[in-house]
């Protein structure tokens, strides 16, 4: 299915918001996540079931003013 | 967050480079504490818009400033950029307050701010609401309906706000105790564009932390701030655009403290008229 990922449309078959991170390669990065405009815990990324069409945003430390 | 290695530890005499006396009675006879937080620099530094990330350290380093401004933005995962920068900040050994730049919502300034809070593991947010790209000026209703959201939460809110008493006073129902008032719109480098309306926010609330934050442009208008009785600035562009960062945050950090020392010392009150300095009684007749 296909899902958008900070706003790149991509090809997973992950069922949750925590599989499609590894399949994505964040691995360990200090990430953020959020689905469809929802803020998704860390501890909860495991079970956040992902459908087709879902935007998730992946968020990391930047500069800031 | 780190806590116990910062930046900017008093030398043999007690003195800060860049602050007060550590243990000092801040200006109008306050310490300055946020949330609980003694500061000693009363310089926080933004972290964007650095030639590069070792400039970037410099300047903090020669701010002395103890806590930096910090935001979110997308990670790639193949670039990875904000995990570098993310160790270099915890390198330098100084707080971070997280920011919601770039939100022109309250939900999507509460989205982000649980999203720092995650990431930097801190519950201090710089909230702040855009209402208006030319000016970047805060649109006040959203930044109140989020600041009492995210109180509520328990994060402790530091907005980004205007000089106007009214919403000062809302923000303060809402659980804030901090504000952050604009000198002038961000980035701007235009220093303190309404002197009156800042001088009336001092005056109504004098028990509470007061940080100018953005419109700063030079180290002068730094030291104005101190001089007016308000308690830290926040700039970021000032430094990080200035030709030589880390020798303009060096002058920041003696503008603040020369202003603090002087808003102390009791500024005289300005005349309209010519006062001679020199006595007039005894000057010879000479005509």
């Amino acid at each position: 299915m296909k899902i958008l990922v900070n706003g790149d449309w991509r090809d997973t078959g992950a069922v949750d918001l925590a599989a499609a991170l590894a399949e994505l390669g964040y691995g360990e990065a200090v990430v953020a996540t959020a689905l469809n405009g929802e803020f998704v815990p860390a501890t909860s990324r495991q079970g956040a079931h992902l459908s087709e069409g879902d935007r998730i945003e992946v968020l990391a430390p930047m500069q800031g003013g | 967050m780190s806590g116990d290695s910062m930046p900017g530890e008093p030398t043999p005499g007690g003195r800060v480079p860049g602050g007060a006396m550590l243990g000092e009675v801040g200006l109008g006879g306050r310490a300055l504490e946020v949330y609980g937080v003694p500061l000693r620099s009363r310089l926080l530094l933004g972290t964007s818009r650095y030639p590069s990330p070792a400039v970037l350290s410099a300047a903090v380093k020669a701010s002395t400033a103890q806590v930096v401004t910090v935001s979110l933005r997308r990670e790639s995962s193949g670039e990875r950029a904000g995990q570098g920068f993310w160790s270099l900040i915890q390198e330098l050994g100084v707080r971070v307050l997280p920011n919601t730049a770039g939100c022109h919502s309250a939900k999507e300034a509460v989205t982000t701010a649980h999203m720092a809070r995650e990431v930097f593991g801190t519950p201090w947010i710089k909230l702040e609401v855009i209402g208006e790209d030319d000016t970047l000026q805060p649109d006040v209703f959203g930044l109140v309906e989020a600041a009492r959201i995210l109180t509520s939460e328990g994060f402790q809110v530091f907005p980004y706000t205007t000089e106007d008493l009214v919403v000062a006073d809302r923000l303060l129902d809402a659980g804030c105790r901090v504000l952050m008032p604009w000198g002038a719109p961000i980035g701007s480098g235009r220093g303190l564009n309404n002197l009156f309306g800042l001088k009336a926010l001092r005056a109504h609330f004098p028990d509470v932390p007061l940080v100018i934050d953005a419109g700063i442009g030079v180290p002068s208008h730094a030291a104005q701030a101190m001089e007016l009785g308000f308690d830290a600035v926040l700039l970021n562009t000032a430094v990080a655009q200035a030709s030589d960062p880390a020798r303009m945050a060096a002058a920041f950090a003696q503008a603040i403290e020369a202003g603090v020392e002087a808003r102390q010392a009791g500024p005289m009150e300005p005349r309209d008229m010519a006062a001679p300095s020199t006595p007039v009684i005894g000057t010879a007749f000479l005509r």
